[in-house]
C-alpha cells in the first residue's frame, strides 16, 4: 500500500484556505502595481516614441530633444542646482544630525520637532518666504546686491530648507548605530580626537552621508514647486515637463522630458540602494549603542549652531505667516486676516483646502490599507516564483519616479480614448490613487520593517491551531504593527496634502487641490494669498502630526503592559 | 545492540513493532535548490513515544520537523500520520501542536488568550474553552498568571504557555523546535523532566530537535542522530552512546579518545601506533583493515605507572582537568592520546599530576572499532 501511494500519488502540496487568501491578495497586489504604476508608466515611454499624429517616431523626439539649447539648459540647470543644495545641506545636516545623536545639547526633543517642520509645509512655501525677504519687494533685497532671487539663488535657497530636515533623518540614523565598543578601542589606544573622529565616526557614517547626498539631489531634481514659484526665467527640468505639456500641449515631448527628469532620479535612487545594502553589512547586532558623554567644547558650538539653523527654519516658516497676514506687501504693512479670505483670489476659495482633507484623508485610509496588506502578502505570502519579487521591486519603483513623471504618465494612460478606465479622469478617486502611489514606497518600507520584527512564525503557529490566517492577521499583526500603520497614514495624508507636483496635471475643475490653488494665486500675482493657502494647508498638516503624536501615545499607553 | 541506519526501522523491538506506528517517514528528501537538506530519510515513531532529533546545526533536523509540520513540504518521499497520508496536507489540516524555539507567543494577547489561540469554532463553546484554559493552565503550573501578558513572564514561563497552547486542542502530535535553548543552564535542566513527565502523563506522541546531547539523552525514548541531512543512528539513549553506529554518532555523542589503528591477527586485535591492543569488535574484520578506535574516557582506566598490570600503556599526564564529579586526566601513551575520567579521590593514589608517568588500561570489549573508509 506504501508503495502505491508512492506511486499513484500526486506530489504536489495541496492549497490549503490560508494559502488560497494569500494568494488571491498577491494577486491584488500585482494588479493594484501593475494598473496604476506599470502600465501609466509604459505608456509615457511609448509617448515618448510616437509622432504628433500618433506614428512611430524613433529616436526622433529624443534627438529633437538634444539639438534644443533650451531644454538642454534646463537638464544642465537642474542638475548643478541640485548638486550644490546638497553639498550646502549635507554637511549642515551632518553638524544637526552629530548634535542630536552623538552630544549633551539641551531641548534635542524641540530642535527635533523645529527640523521636521519643512517636511509639513509645501515647497511652495520657502519659495515664498524667500520672495519676501529677497523679492522685487523684498525687505531684505539690498543684502543680495543688484542680485535676483528669482532663479538660481532663490531655487537653491529655499531647496537648503525644503530638504533639510530628510538629510537630517538619514544622518540621524546612520549616526545613531554606532558601536560603542569601537569608540573604546580607538580611545584605549590612545588615539587623539580629531583622529577617532576621522577613522571611526566618518566611516561609519559613509554609507548615510551616501543616502543624504542622492536624496537630496533627487528631491531637488524632482521637485516642481519651488522652481515653479521662484526660478523666474531660470528654466529646469521640472518646469520644462509642465510647460512642455501644459503650456505647449506638446504630450510626446513632455513625455521625453519626463524620461530625461527619470534618468537622474533612477541613477540616484540606484545608487541609495546600493549604499543602503553597504550599510545593512557592516552592521553588527550585537553592537553596544553609544552613549555621549557631556564635553562642553563640543555641546556649546553644536548648540549655538542647532539654535541658528532652528531659528532660521523657524524664521523662514515666521515671514511667510507674517506674509499671509500682510495687507498689502511692502507698502501697507497692517495685520489682516483679508488673505485668508481666499474665494477672493480663487472661485473655489476655501473649498480647495476642504477638498484637500478629504482627499488626503482618503488616500491615508485607503493607502494605508493597501500598503500594509501589500507589504504582509510580500513578507509572510508565497515566495515561489518570480512574481513576488517583481512586486517587491515594483513597490520600489515610485521613490524613483517623480511626482512630475507620474502626474503625465496618468494623464497618458487614463485619458488615452481607448482606456475604460478613463471615466476616473478628473475624479477625486484618480488624485487619491495618484497620491497613493506617487508615496507608496516610504510607506511599503515602514511596513515592511515592522513585519519584520513579528516573530516569523506567527502565521505557523495558527495554521497549527487550525486557526485561519487572516484572523491571525487581524488579531495579532495589525495589532502589533499600530505604531507603523498610524505612521504610514499620516505619511500618506501630510504628502497628499503638500504635494503639487504629482496632481497639477490630474486635477479638474472640481477636484483642486489647495497645494494647487497656492500655485495659481501665485501665478495670478496674488502672494499674500497664495502664503495665506500655504500657511493653511501646514495648519492642517501640523494638527495631523500632532494627532499622530497624541494618537501614539495613547496607543503607547494602551498596550505598554504587553511591551513589556 | 544497534543497527546499521537503514535496518534501524526494522530493528525495533518485538513489542512494538506489533503496534501501527502512529508517525512514518518514508524516504523522505528535502532540497532547496541544488542545497539537498534531507537525503532519504526513514523512521517511525510508535504512539506515546518520545522521540529526539539530535545533531550539529545544519544537519537537517529542523527541516525534517518542519516536514512533519507542513510548513516545509518535502520534496519526495511520504509522511504518514495515523495511517493518513499528510505529506503534503497544509498545516491547518493536520492533527499537531508546535512549540518553536522563539515560542512565538502572541506578545499582545494575554497568557489565556493566547493558551485559547486556537480554541475556536462550534467545537469550543465558550465555557469548554474557558474550562480547557484553566485545566491548562493548571496543568503548567501558571493559574496565578492567566491575565498577564507573555513580556511580563520569565522565559522559563513563557516556555511553559507555549507548551499549554500548543497542547489545547488536544494534538495527537506534540513538536518541539529546541524548545529549551533559549533559557539558561537550570531552568532549561529542570524544565526537561517538566515536559518529559507531562509527556508521559497526557501519552502524546512527541518530536523534539535539539543539538544539545544531555537534553536528548534526558528525555528521549529513543534519539535520531543525524548528520549531514542523513540519519546516522536511531536507537534509545543507552544505544547511541554505548553502541554508536557510525564513527560521527561516537565523536558527537559524549566526551572519546579517538585513534587510526589497522586489524592485526589473530581476529580480535589491532594495532595503533605500534601498540598491539585487543579489541572484541574488531574481531569479524579482515586483516589489515584500517580503522578508527574510539573509547569512552570512563572505560579507561589507570594505575600507579610502578604497578601497571600486565599489557597496560604506559604514559605521561599532559593535563587534568576538575570538573567537580570527576577528573578528566589527558594521558599521552605512546603516541595515544588518551581522555580518562578519575573520581578526584583517586587522583593522589595514582600519582596523576602533570608530567608524572601512568599506565592505562584499554579493556577489550569497550573499544568501539569502525572501518576507516568513511
Amino acid at each position: 500500500m506504501s508503495d502505491g501511494a508512492l506511486a499513484g500519488a500526486p506530489m504536489r502540496p495541496r492549497l490549503s484556505a490560508d494559502q488560497k487568501a494569500m494568494r488571491a491578495s498577491l494577486a491584488l497586489a500585482v494588479a493594484f502595481l501593475a494598473l496604476f504604476l506599470v502600465m501609466p508608466l509604459a505608456a509615457l515611454f511609448l509617448r515618448a516614441f510616437e509622432t504628433a499624429d500618433g506614428g512611430f517616431a524613433g529616436l526622433a523626439n529624443f534627438r529633437t530633444y538634444a539639438t534644443t539649447p533650451a531644454l538642454l539648459a534646463a537638464a544642465w540647470n537642474s542638475l548643478w542646482t541640485a548638486a550644490l543644495t546638497a553639498v550646502i545641506v549635507v554637511p549642515l545636516a551632518f553638524a544637526y544630525a552629530y548634535a542630536l545623536t552623538r552630544s549633551c545639547i539641551p531641548f534635542k526633543a524641540a530642535f527635533r520637532a523645529v527640523m521636521m517642520l519643512p517636511l509639513l509645509a509645501p515647497s511652495l512655501l520657502p519659495a515664498l518666504a524667500m520672495i519676501y525677504l529677497f523679492g522685487n519687494q523684498g525687505m531684505l533685497r539690498w543684502m543680495l546686491g543688484g542680485g535676483s532671487i528669482y532663479g538660481p539663488m532663490g531655487i537653491v535657497a529655499s531647496q537648503v530648507f525644503y530638504c533639510f530636515p530628510a538629510a537630517v533623518i538619514i544622518l540621524s540614523v546612520a549616526l545613531s548605530s554606532a558601536d560603542a565598543r569601537l569608540y573604546e578601542a580607538a580611545a584605549a589606544l590612545k588615539a587623539s580626537r580629531l583622529r577617532i573622529f576621522h577613522t571611526v565616526t566618518l566611516p561609519g557614517s559613509r554609507y548615510g552621508l551616501v543616502s543624504a547626498f542622492v536624496v537630496v539631489f533627487t528631491l531637488v531634481v524632482t521637485d516642481f514647486g519651488i522652481p515653479k514659484v521662484i526660478g523666474g526665467q531660470f528654466p529646469v527640468l521640472a518646469t520644462d515637463v509642465y510647460k512642455q505639456v501644459v503650456g505647449l500641449q506638446d504630450f510626446n515631448m513632455g513625455a521625453v522630458v519626463g524620461i530625461v527628469l527619470l534618468v537622474p532620479a533612477v541613477g540616484a535612487f540606484l545608487l541609495d540602494r546600493w549604499a543602503t545594502r553597504q550599510r545593512a553589512a557592516t552592521f553588527s547586532g550585537r553592537a553596544v549603542p553609544l552613549r555621549p558623554e557631556p564635553r562642553p567644547a563640543r555641546d556649546r558650538p553644536l548648540l549655538v549652531l542647532c539654535l541658528v539653523v532652528a531659528l532660521l527654519l523657524l524664521g523662514i516658516v515666521g515671514v511667510a505667516a507674517w506674509g499671509s497676514l500682510i495687507r498689502f506687501w511692502p507698502y501697507n504693512l497692517a495685520l489682516t486676516l483679508d488673505n485668508y479670505d481666499f474665494g477672493r483670489f480663487d472661485s473655489a476659495g476655501w473649498g480647495s483646502l476642504w477638498f484637500s482633507v478629504r482627499m488626503a484623508a482618503l488616500a491615508a485610509v485607503i493607502g494605508t490599507a493597501i500598503v500594509f496588506l501589500v507589504a504582509y502578502v510580500l513578507e509572510r505570502g508565497p515566495q515561489e516564483g518570480a512574481l513576488p519579487a517583481l512586486t517587491r521591486f515594483a513597490a520600489t519603483v515610485p521613490l524613483a519616479v517623480p511626482g512630475l513623471v507620474l502626474g503625465l504618465a496618468y494623464i497618458l494612460f487614463f485619458n488615452h480614448p481607448a482606456n475604460p478606465l478613463g471615466v476616473l479622469y478628473g475624479t477625486t478617486a484618480i488624485l487619491v490613487v495618484n497620491s497613493i502611489v506617487h508615496f507608496y514606497t516610504v510607506g511599503h518600507l515602514t511596513a515592511v520593517t515592522a513585519i519584520r520584527q513579528l516573530d516569523p512564525e506567527f502565521e505557523s503557529v495558527g495554521a497549527s491551531m487550525r486557526v485561519p490566517v487572516w484572523i491571525t492577521f487581524g488579531r495579532v499583526t495589525v495589532p502589533m504593527c499600530l505604531p507603523a500603520i498610524l505612521e504610514i497614514a499620516i505619511y500618506l495624508f501630510v504628502n497628499a496634502m503638500t504635494t503639487v507636483s504629482a496632481v497639477i496635471f490630474l486635477y479638474g475643475p472640481e477636484t483642486k487641490p489647495a497645494s494647487v490653488a497656492v500655485v495659481h494665486m501665485d501665478e495670478a500675482g496674488q502672494a499674500s494669498a497664495a502664503a495665506a493657502m500655504a500657511m493653511a494647508i501646514l495648519g492642517v498638516t501640523v494638527s495631523a502630526k500632532l494627532a499622530q503624536l497624541a494618537l501614539g501615545a495613547l496607543l503607547g499607553r494602551l498596550t505598554q503592559r504587553w511591551r513589556g | 545492540m544497534a543497527a546499521p541506519p537503514d535496518a534501524a526501522v526494522a530493528a525495533r523491538p518485538a513489542s512494538n513493532a506489533a503496534a501501527a506506528p502512529y508517525l512514518e517517514v518514508i524516504e523522505v528528501g528535502k532540497q532547496f535548490g541544488t542545497f539537498v537538506a534531507l537525503h532519504r530519510v526513514n523512521l517511525s515513531v510508535q504512539p506515546g513515544e518520545f522521540v529526539t532529533f539530535l545533531g550539529p546545526s545544519g544537519c537537517g533536523k529542523t527541516t525534517l520537523l518542519r516536514g512533519i509540520a507542513g510548513l516545509d513540504p518535502p520534496t519526495s518521499g511520504r509522511i504518514r500520520q495515523a495511517g493518513r497520508d499528510i505529506t503534503f496536507l497544509p498545516p491547518a489540516e493536520r492533527d499537531f501542536g508546535i512549540v518553536f524555539q522563539s515560542y512565538a507567543l502572541f506578545p499582545n494577547l494575554s497568557v489565556t488568550q493566547n493558551v485559547a489561540y486556537g480554541l475556536r469554532g462550534p467545537a469550543w463553546p465558550k465555557a469548554r474553552a474557558r474550562q480547557r484554559v484553566a485545566e491548562l493552565l493548571d496543568i503548567v503550573g501558571l493559574s496565578d498568571q492567566a491575565a498577564k501578558y507573555p513580556a511580563q513572564l520569565s522565559g522559563g514561563q513563557q516556555q511553559r504557555v507555549a507548551l499549554a497552547r500548543a497542547l489545547a486542542n488536544e494534538p495527537g502530535l506534540l513538536l518541539l523546535d529546541e524548545p529549551l535553548s533559549a533559557l539558561d543552564a537550570i531552568v532549561r535542566q529542570h524544565l526537561r523532566q517538566e515536559i518529559r513527565s507531562l509527556q508521559q502523563r497526557l501519552g502524546v506522541t512527541t518530536v523534539m530537535v535539539t543539538h544539545d546531547q544531555e537534553e536528548a539523552m534526558g528525555v528521549s525514548d529513543r534519539i535520531v542522530v543525524m548528520a549531514r541531512g542523513r540519519i546516522e543512528q536511531i536507537g534509545t539513549p543507552a544505544e547511541v552512546y554505548d553502541a554508536p553506529a557510525s564513527p560521527f554518532v561516537a565523536a558527537f555523542i559524549g566526551h572519546s579518545s579517538r585513534f587510526e589503528a589497522v586489524v592485526d591477527s589473530p581476529p580480535g586485535f589491532v594495532v595503533a601506533r605500534g601498540h598491539r591492543l585487543a579489541a572484541t569488535a574488531a574481531r569479524s574484520l579482515l586483516y589489515g583493515a584500517r580503522v578508527t578506535v574510539f573509547i569512552r574516557p570512563e572505560h579507561v582506566l589507570l594505575h600507579r605507572a610502578d604497578a601497571a598490570p600486565p599489557g597496560a600503556l604506559t604514559g605521561r599526564v599532559t593535563a587534568l582537568e576538575y570538573l567537580g564529579a570527576v577528573c578528566r586526566v589527558s594521558v599521552e601513551a605512546g603516541g595515544l592520546p588518551l581522555l580518562a575520567a578519575v573520581a578526584p579521590q583517586e587522583i593522589g593514589a595514582l600519582g596523576a599530576m602533570p608530567g608524572g608517568e601512568i599506565a592505562a588500561v584499554l579493556p577489550a570489549d569497550r573499544l568501539l572499532v569502525f572501518p576507516a573508509d568513511e
